[in-house]
């Protein structure tokens, strides 16, 4: 159990995708515009991450040296392409919350990485939970990006919360300033770099500590 | 030293031909067993937007069972036969709702559905699927921000070929900063269905 408490340190904090390994940043900072966005993608890319960990692993064995790159990106790509499938035909309010996210996911390279570095090496079950708390670790610095850049850009916090749960779940959207005339950098992609630098310089701060 | 090599060849491209066959069974098989429910998804969402591009005071048949098929027309960009919903109110056609496919979204097709009355006039735009970046090309949709309303009322009467394009381009119409390909899609796509319901007219409105 120690070792997975240890792959969990790791994925949150100590090896955070976001903040440490910085892999994976242009869907990253494309997407996070709000803090549904945000949580959203990171969720699918969490959830992507531990199937894709977790069923490469098994198989690492039959898998020749030289070709295991384009192998891995064959089965994380299908694997996507399945999970969106299944989302659409089954789960239809899942799909219109995370539907368009999910084929951004194949172009992540934190998700080859993930497989490359940990769950080629390793046994099923620990590279099923380094990739869940990987995705885990992506999704926490998602939605915080996306928490900083919707105050500063839009004035508000949780928009399109509706969008996920229904309606009447609009009335939980936060605006901050009635009549914010709104922060465009923030939205636009600089501001993603400028906030990421922040949440960086923040984390490496408690870190020296 | 030859043969050794080549027994190595052979056998990482067999396991590639192997990992690659697996990959797309298991692709096909999902998708077969994905495609109607996908099918059926996708039709109650367009049964949702019928009643927001042609609102439901306006006509009293039922627009669903109320359709003609129209043959591939690149104007509307379908590549099989599709049926167009008509709006009747006392047995006259008020309106129209024509389904178009843009192709020239940032990533794939843009389908649409276009209301358009009697006089050549937009009622109503709903984008029904679409690829484009999320939080970025999603505007489009009307749930994420009321861009696609400005079709509103709009003819070809009223604005020239030119005026139907984004601010950027000299057109009419707003635009999202680093999405512009996702808005002229859909603003090229509305504007040649109304040229389909001008060269169509007689036999879209015929009751």
């Amino acid at each position: 159990m120690s070792d997975i408490k240890k792959i969990a340190i790791d994925g949150l904090w100590k090896q955070n995708p976001g903040l440490v390994q910085l892999l994976g940043l242009c869907p990253t900072l494309a997407v996070t515009t709000s803090v549904v966005n945000g949580l959203s993608l990171g969720i699918a890319t969490a959830l992507v991450m531990a199937l894709s960990n977790g069923s490469i692993s098994p198989i690492r064995k039959f898998v020749p040296t030289e070709i295991r790159v384009p192998v891995f990106i064959l089965i994380i790509a299908a694997l996507v392409t399945i999970i969106d499938f299944s989302i659409h035909a089954f789960i239809e309010p899942l799909y219109k919350a995370l539907g368009i996210f999910i084929p951004l996911i194949v172009t992540n390279c934190i998700v080859l990485a993930r497989v490359e570095s940990f769950a080629a090496k390793n046994d099923t079950a620990p590279s099923f939970f380094d990739g869940l708390y990987m995705g885990l670790g992506l999704a926490m610095v998602l939605a915080v990006l996306g928490a900083l850049r919707e105050i500063f850009g839009k004035g508000t916090l949780l928009s399109g919360i509706d969008l996920i749960f229904g309606s009447s779940a609009s009335n939980l959207v936060i605006h901050f300033f009635s009549d914010y005339p709104g922060f465009l950098l923030a939205i636009l992609p600089p501001g993603a770099f400028i906030s990421l630098a922040c949440l960086i310089a923040l984390k490496n701060h408690i870190e020296a500590r | 030293m030859f043969k050794d090599s080549f027994k190595k060849v052979s056998i990482t491209a067999s396991a590639m031909i192997i990992f690659s066959l697996v990959a797309s069974a298991a692709l096909s098989i999902s998708y077969f067993l994905t495609k109607t429910p996908i099918e059926e998804s996708d039709a109650r969402a367009k049964r949702m937007f019928l009643n927001q591009v042609v609102p439901s005071n306006l006509y009293d048949n039922n627009l669903v069972k109320d359709t003609i098929s129209v043959e591939p027309n690149p104007l509307i960009g379908n590549k099989k036969n599709i049926d167009i919903y008509r709006a009747k109110k006392n047995n006259q056609v008020i309106a129209v709702i024509i389904e178009t496919i843009a192709p020239d979204g940032y990533s794939g097709e843009i389908k649409t559905l276009v209301g358009v009355d009697q006089k050549d006039k937009i009622l109503g735009v709903r984008v029904i699927t679409h690829k484009e970046t999320p939080g970025l090309g999603d505007y489009i949709e009307v749930d994420k921000s009321h861009w696609i309303k400005n079709f509103n009322l709009k003819s070809l009467d009223e604005m020239g070929e030119k005026e139907w394009a984004v601010k950027k381009d000299g057109g009419d119409f707003d635009y999202v900063s680093g999405a512009t390909i996702t808005s002229r899609a859909v603003i090229k796509s509305t504007y040649k269905s109304l040229l389909y319901v001008k060269e169509n007219k007689k036999r879209l409105f015929a009751s």
